[in-house]
């Protein structure tokens, strides 16, 4: 097994998940506002599943899968404490090392939980295998430019307090990873899109507070472990100059859905297999590959 | 002794049914008494918790050999 580069602190990101269990609701509009987004992909499809499981779902995911009548919801949450209050049959998870057999699931849910994953091909492939033929994987994350307004103020007051900077704000993917990397994985029929959702805060303090409460707060390895330095946050703060309208934070979802390859599925005819003439249908004439056609 | 609640908490057994070890996706054995769950081939026991199974592999105790 290859041991990929390591960016993120897992063992962290268990710790501020089960610490956000008790405060999570603080931020459940935003949490429910991606949910439905995600989930109304489920109506583009004439499919009816049975066994659906929930990666990360934070109490948001499960409760909506069951009332659209999935009767076997599985929670997965790499903090015990948080898969306890998911909704579905509690399992404490990592996504990088998933427990389950080969097939047993029809649709797996992960809203907001694979963008603290080190090995993302890695934890796609054993969500393909989790899945059955012809099941659907439906993911959300934050990408690209997700905070970047933060990550910007952060970048700037640091800078200037300490003339250099540490990593404060997650690096996300960008969309045009995302096809790719469902390709990869060996998924059929990858969709990768992207939402905005503009939220906006009265104060910076109060997008913090919101990232804290939603175990978000950065995770990453290289972060600087040292006390920040007092005036950061303040500084930051003045630079996410905000006008009567509040603070921007801007928000860019990532929508991946990819499905479990299987026979049955729409592809590609194979080159040459063809029965009629493209010429024909467009009522042209075929003219030889190296023929030129202007004179 | 068969009404008693497993250690750890009961668990699905549906649950139980599609739970394999995160490290081999092999077999994992239901130990009742000390509510585990065995993957003999990593060497691993998966605690559960509150009827939570802990499928972490460095949360595991090691089997002794």
């Amino acid at each position: 097994m290859s041991d990929p580069v390591q960016v993120f602190d897992r063992r962290l990101v268990r710790l501020r998940r089960d610490r956000a269990a008790s405060t999570i609701d603080r931020v459940a509009p935003v949490l429910e506002d991606v949910a439905d987004r995600l989930l109304d992909r489920l109506d583009d499809t004439t499919h009816r599943f049975t066994r659906a499981l929930d990666l990360g779902g934070r109490g948001i995911v499960a409760p909506r899968l069951a009332a659209r009548g999935i009767p076997f919801v599985v929670s997965a949450d790499l903090g015990p404490r948080m898969a306890a209050r998911a909704g579905g049959l509690p399992v404490a998870a990592d996504e990088e090392w998933l427990p389950f057999a080969e097939g047993a699931f029809d649709l797996v849910v992960a809203a907001f939980s694979l963008h603290w994953v080190n090995d993302l091909p890695g934890a796609l492939v054993q969500i393909r295998r989790a899945l059955a033929p012809d099941g659907l994987f439906l993911a959300a994350l934050p990408g690209l430019p997700t905070l970047q307004e933060l990550r910007g103020a952060l970048a700037e007051a640091e800078s200037e307090i300490r003339g250099g900077l540490a990593p404060r704000v997650s690096p996300f993917p960008e969309l045009r990873d995302g096809a790719a990397l469902l390709q990869r994985a060996g998924f059929a029929l990858p969709v990768a899109d992207a939402e905005d959702i503009d939220l906006r805060y009265r104060t910076p303090l109060g997008l913090i507070a919101d990232l804290r409460a939603a175990g978000e707060t950065s995770a990453v390895l290289a972060r600087d472990a040292r006390t920040p330095p007092r005036d950061l946050f303040p500084l930051a703060a003045a630079r996410l100059a905000g006008s009567d309208a509040g603070i921007p934070a801007t928000f860019r979802l990532l929508v991946l859905t990819g499905w479990s390859p299987s026979a049955t599925q729409s592809r590609p005819a194979r080159p040459g297999s063809a029965t009629a003439r493209l010429a024909d249908a467009l009522g042209t004439v075929e003219r030889s590959a190296g023929e030129k056609t202007g004179h | 002794m068969s009404d008693a609640q497993p250690a750890g908490g009961a668990v699905d057994p549906k649950l139980l049914e599609i739970l394999v070890c995160p490290v081999t996706k092999g077999p994992l054995r239901y130990d009742r008494e000390k509510g585990e769950l065995i993957s003999e081939r990593a060497g691993l026991a998966y605690p559960i918790r509150d009827g939570i199974p802990i499928m972490l592999p460095d949360e595991a105790r090691k089997l002794a050999d």
